[in-house]
């Protein structure tokens, strides 16, 4: 019974039983994920709870949809938010282009005169557009999808009870069709860069985490994951900068994303090692507002690239 | 995993304990999310402190700014162990936040004049006189009033106006409805129907200086942030100290009264001094950038002192004027006969306002909810 009901719910992928197992799947799957971040994701899956990851701008949340889509060898089906999405946007819509096709052949071939059948005709499952919530408790194979809910923040209160609602039956009510179930539930990731609070109850249908940077040597070796082409010592000093720019109070502290832009930047222009004129000349993929470049400038770019690695102080 | 038929996890007795310390921190911690918290133990190695701090950060906590009364909480009941006979002492200190009454006058003095005096003084202030009374000069019968004067302002009718989907003659193709047309005339499109998309109005953030030198105003306009939060409009409420405290939820009460106590509570700083600057920095930083100033009508209430860098506060103005749609500024100064902005953060922060306001009586309030309405819903 219990067996049963864990596979039903449960989505771990073969040969993990342990956090640190999917630790080391996520790994070689070119993600570095710390002992909490790894732990989060393999109770979401082993408990088929919803995993709702808040964090900065760049930090890798939407990439943890991602590689679970990757690993589990399952479709990623996402829905990105905004302010205004409704359930048109986010569930379903009808095909009315094709229904009116649709009415017009009746009308011409005069296969069906009773409106009332028609109209039952036009409501059935061929006239329905599903969008990615629909898509994804729709989805039947040996291992449910991924279903990434992206910046979630963005959209309004209502969409969020809405959200709430979905996530606990994993079923929706079309009025003129009845109610679609999930075969087994998706394995939800939710996002938010925090422009507000989303509420309470939709949080705590989910199992929750804050990731914040990286740490030095995580951010090294995520950079030689992510951009092997990059030579020990550039990685080094390309993670310190980067550690560097953050403390600085800047608009838009890089995240990860910026510092792997960053280092593939450099390899780009053939960098072996940091140096204040390859700074200057790439400071742009790493810090995206002008008034960021400018106090890091004032900063002096020379403070960014000294003693670490093999530059030397 | 659990064995022979026991319903209960085995951890959840500590689980409890330990949720009843987090709710005790401030953490929303309730029964749900013990559970959970049990659950998870099971899954991991409950023998093992990593695993037992992560399944508890996992399950029991719902915001970064929890995460410091959870690890010390962490600590004091894992580490220090509660499972010990003896009941740990609370060396470690928590913040919890206390509540402070000053903005609110003692709750026995409201509930006095609410009832009995005020029908007298009223007769005395007719309500014409207190429309243009500056509140620096009210007593404390007339802020009852003002409350009610308030009420009235329908802030809430200017910003809710009903502005839903509407069938129109032009704009957008609504295939829904034309569908259904067509349905009725054999199929034949012979009207399209179209709608125009619904208009929200814009959100609208007002930032309420509650510093020494606003004092006399504070109360006044903490009232008016009240109303405007009540309203169901899209708004959302900070004030500002030495510090930014987000207050929407705190003002979401009916009751005034409780609502301004509230805040007052999760406000630490009233009328301490003004570091307006950094804590515009804050709001851009924590809030504005991330999407709550993008296109939103942005209301700061202040004379404008700024004990900090005026440079700061000058910066962060343009950074709010280019994510707003407006930037309105009232300043209770500005009715003085032969105002000019000589406080160096009002005059920094000026060239980047759109609409300046004086904000000082009844009267000006008016005027206010007029600016904002205009600003959320006409002029798009």
């Amino acid at each position: 019974m219990t067996e049963a009901a864990n596979g039903r719910r449960g989505a771990l992928p073969p040969g993990v039983s342990r956090s640190g197992d999917l630790s080391a799947r996520l790994r070689e799957h070119d993600y570095l994920a710390d002992e909490g971040l790894a732990t989060a994701i393999f109770l979401a899956l082993k408990l088929g709870r919803p995993l709702f990851l808040e964090g900065e701008a760049g930090v890798g949340k939407t990439e943890v949809a991602k590689v679970l889509s990757r690993i589990l060898q399952t479709p990623l089906i996402r829905l990105q938010c905004y302010e205004g999405i409704d359930v048109f946007q986010a569930v379903y819509e009808w095909d009315y282009a094709r229904q009116l096709l649709h009415i017009r052949a009746a009308e011409a071939l005069g296969t069906e005169e009773d409106p009332r059948r028609l109209e039952r005709d036009l409501y059935t499952h061929e006239f329905l557009v599903s969008r990615p919530l629909l898509q994804a408790l729709e989805h039947r194979g040996p291992q449910p999808p991924v279903l990434l809910i992206d910046e979630v923040d963005r959209s309004d209160d209502e969409f969020e009870a809405f959200l709430l609602e979905i996530l606990s039956d994993f079923a929706v009510t079309i009025p003129e069709l009845g109610t679609i179930q999930a075969d087994r539930p998706p394995v939800a990731v939710l996002t938010s860069n925090r422009t507000r609070e989303v509420h309470d109850a939709l949080k705590r249908r989910c199992l929750y985490f804050y990731i914040e940077h990286p740490s030095f040597e995580r951010e090294v070796e995520i950079v030689r994951l992510r951009v092997p082409e990059a030579e020990n010592t550039l990685a080094r000093q390309v993670a310190a900068a980067v550690e560097r720019l953050r403390a600085m109070d800047l608009y838009k502290p890089p995240g990860v994303a910026e510092t792997i832009d960053w280092t593939e930047a450099l390899v780009a222009l053939g960098a072996k090692e940091l140096d204040e004129s390859v700074v200057r000349a790439t400071i742009g993929s790493v810090l995206k507002y002008r008034e960021d470049q400018q106090r890091a400038a004032n900063a002096g770019l020379s403070a960014l690239v000294s003693g670490v690695g093999g530059a030397g102080g | 995993m659990a064995e022979g038929d026991v319903q209960t996890p085995p951890m959840l007795d500590a689980a409890v304990a330990f949720g009843r310390i987090l709710r005790g921190v401030g953490l929303r911690v309730g029964t749900d999310r013990v559970v959970g918290f049990a659950r998870a133990l099971e899954e991991l190695d409950a023998g093992r402190r990593e695993d037992v701090y992560w399944a508890g950060r996992i399950t029991l906590v719902s915001r970064p700014e929890e995460l410091e009364n959870y690890d010390r909480a962490f600590e004091l009941f894992w580490d220090k162990g509660a499972s010990a006979k003896a009941r740990p002492r609370p060396k470690i200190r928590f913040s919890i936040p206390q509540p402070d009454r000053s903005v609110m006058p003692p709750k026995k003095t409201v509930e006095k004049s609410e009832r009995g005096e005020e029908a007298v003084k009223l007769r005395y202030s007719p309500v014409e006189v207190l429309r243009q009374k500056d509140f620096a000069l009210y007593s404390p019968e007339e802020f009852a009033e003002l409350q009610r004067l308030i009420a009235d302002l329908r802030l809430s009718g200017a910003m809710k106006k009903s502005r839903r989907l509407e069938p129109a003659h032009r704009g957008r193709h609504d295939p829904r409805r034309t569908l259904r047309g067509a349905m009725r005339t054999g199929g034949e499109a012979v009207r399209h129907r179209f709608r125009k998309a619904r208009v929200r109005p814009r959100r609208v953030v007002l930032l309420c200086d509650v510093s020494g030198s606003m004092a006399a105003y504070s109360r006044a306009l903490l009232r008016f942030l009240h109303a405007g939060v009540i309203s169901g409009a899209r708004l959302e409420a900070f004030s500002i100290g030495t510090r930014l405290t987000r207050i929407t939820k705190e003002l979401a009460t009916r009751d005034p009264d409780q609502a301004l106590r509230q805040a007052s509570g999760a406000v630490k700083d009233i009328s301490g001094g003004t570091r307006l600057g950094d804590a515009m920095k804050e709001f851009v930083d924590r809030w504005g950038q991330r999407g709550m100033a993008r296109g939103a009508v942005v209301v700061v209430l202040s004379d404008g002192w700024d004990r900090g860098d005026v440079a700061v506060l000058a910066e962060q103005m343009q950074r709010i004027s280019r994510l707003a749609h407006r930037v309105i500024w009232v300043n209770p100064l500005k009715s003085a006969p032969g105002y000019k902005p000589l406080a160096a953060g009002m005059a920094a922060a000026l060239p980047h306002v759109d609409v300046f306001l004086s904000g000082h009586n009844f009267e000006s309030l008016e005027e206010l909810a007029e600016a904002i309405a205009d600003a959320a819903w006409r002029d798009r």
